[in-house]
């Protein structure tokens, strides 16, 4: 059915805007209490992190490897080859393993965020502490939401690693890059400024994709198609923010 | 006894012995209205039952004593304090004094029996662990599930959650307790032993208590007063005896469960045997 007021899918988006944004500072209020219950905390840490480290780790892995096909192919064409090991690692750095690990975060972190808060939401499990008079915002999103901005910067790093062993892996072992040329260029051409632009961004990708997951998971209609909807949202709104601010923190870097 | 008038006067009490205080409160979700004038009073230490048929608002009505929710006109007043005047530091404080029990439980999902008992205590206090230990051992005793103190919820069945949820909404020792349909979806021992509870948690512990429910019944078994409601207003307030002899056909309607009466068995539709013909559309 076509909406007869069209202007209502833009007040919609706005007034959204504005219900996460006064969400997020709540949020950031309940976020120094809860640094107070370090088991909360680390809990979250290993299920947002440790939890989602196989399938960052098998992706950097492919990942890396795919850029060292790739990257070899195109710069032998031009008979550097030797600068392997630059693209590869300033690629990675910069750009794929926060953007990668950002959007699996989603997919895998993200998700089962959104689905347990969503659930406890409608099985009266967040009413029932706030009867008790424990906030919830405190004691379920406060936790879940600093465990995801930690563990994302840690899993972009990992990624990177990885990656850059993949890239080594097949350029060197495969490709017959010279070993020692490789990590000199890598380590000539890589310097902290390159480092702090990855890391920058996971910090970011790691506020908006826990920040999502929670504030879907904690405003899903309490019933399952409610919470499989705030799943499908998390997803699709951390996907599409992860590449806007992608876009605009790497033009601010430039 | 059938007129609001009456239900307002119906269980007399010295003013300083109403706990729960609900005066005029007036009340619509999604337009649609469903408190319009309600009217009703919780006297300390004894069970009151909220009757109705489904939909009518009952657990609206608890919404409304634990301050979820707030009425769009008139007044709620928990232990003489208007809800509407608190902020959230004294609404949180008032919500210490009171337990909820409610329909599936509402265990925590990531905790184990011992724990989810142990929560609220872990929450707001610093007791040393085994005067926890002890507090919540004694709970679990109480409702006859200190053998169950390690498995998780979803280990439990139906009734053993709402036992395990009613120790952990007295570990606190609470001064109210609202119980939102308590007997919904329990096999007839289950019941019984949720029935016994609630007669005991009242009369041993002195909890006043708020039982919101459609099992006539068993709630005419244990109730010191009841209030029937129906279309956003009491319909008929006293003892289930005095609601039983009721003259009104609605209240004796629902209280003895006919099929049909002044509630009719068919929803509003068209004439049947001009629909079954076809000459009136569907």
């Amino acid at each position: 059915m076509i909406n007869p007021r069209p202007g209502s899918y833009l007040l919609g988006g706005i007034r959204r805007l504005g219900a996460v944004t006064v969400f997020f500072v709540r949020l950031l209020l309940r976020c120094v209490p809860s640094l107070s219950r370090p088991r909360l905390l680390i809990m979250q840490v290993y299920n947002a992190g440790a939890r989602s480290l196989i399938i960052i780790m098998l992706a950097g892995l492919f990942v890396g490897m795919v850029l060292g096909l790739q990257g070899y192919d195109l710069l032998q064409r031009f008979g550097s080859e030797e600068a392997l090991g630059t693209a590869a690692a300033l690629g990675l750095l910069r750009e794929l393993a926060p953007v990668i690990t950002a959007l699996l975060f989603a997919g895998r972190a993200g998700t089962a965020l959104a689905s347990e808060i969503g659930l406890m939401r409608a099985t009266d499990q967040l009413t029932a502490m706030e009867i008790m008079a424990v906030d919830p915002l405190g004691y379920v999103a406060a936790p879940r939401f600093l465990g995801g901005v930690i563990a994302m910067p840690l899993l972009t790093a990992i990624f990177s690693m990885i990656g850059l062993f993949g890239a080594q892996l097949v350029g060197v072992q495969l490709m017959r890059v010279d070993r020692g040329v490789f990590w000199s260029q890598t380590q000539g051409s890589v310097d902290l400024h390159d480092v702090s632009e990855g890391m920058v961004k996971s910090v970011v990708f790691g506020i908006a994709c826990s920040l999502i997951a929670v504030y879907e998971g904690y405003h899903a209609e309490p019933t399952a198609a409610g919470v499989g909807l705030a799943t499908t949202r998390t997803v699709v709104a951390s996907s599409v923010i992860v590449l806007l601010f992608d876009y605009v923190l790497t033009a601010a870097f430039l | 006894m059938t007129n609001n008038a009456s239900a307002q006067a119906a269980p007399a009490a010295p003013a300083g012995d109403v706990v729960v205080a609900v005066r005029d409160v007036h009340y619509a979700a999604g337009g649609r209205p469903i408190f319009a004038g309600l009217d009703l009073a919780v006297r300390r230490g004894r069970i009151t039952a909220i009757m109705g048929p489904s939909g009518t608002g009952k657990t609206t009505l608890l919404r409304l004593i634990t301050a979820q929710i707030r009425p769009e006109r008139g007044t709620v007043q928990v232990f003489g304090r208007d809800l509407a005047a608190l902020g959230r530091a004294q609404t949180y404080e008032l919500r210490r004094r009171t337990g909820m029990l409610f329909q599936n439980g509402a265990l925590l999902t990531d905790l184990d029996v011992f724990e989810n008992v142990a929560f609220p205590v872990r929450e707001h206090t610093d007791l040393p662990e085994p005067l926890i230990r002890l507090l919540v051992l004694t709970k679990l005793q109480a409702v006859g599930l200190r053998g169950a103190a390690q498995l998780m919820p979803g280990e439990l069945s139906g009734g053993m959650a709402r036992r395990v949820a009613l120790a952990r909404a007295i570990v606190m020792d609470p001064e109210i307790l609202l119980y939102d349909e308590p007997f919904v979806g329990l096999d007839p021992i289950s019941l019984g032993v949720i029935l016994r509870l609630i007669k005991h948690m009242n009369e041993a512990l002195g909890i006043t208590s708020v039982v919101v429910s459609h099992d006539v019944q068993e709630l005419a078994t244990i109730a010191d007063d009841s209030y029937l409601i129906s279309a956003g207003r009491v319909a008929a307030a006293g003892t289930p005896a005095q609601l039983r002899a009721s003259n009104s056909a609605a209240v004796r309607q629902f209280m003895t469960g006919s099929a049909d009466g002044p509630v009719p068995f068919h929803y509003p539709a068209p004439d049947y045997a001009t629909q079954l013909l076809g000459t009136e559309p569907a």
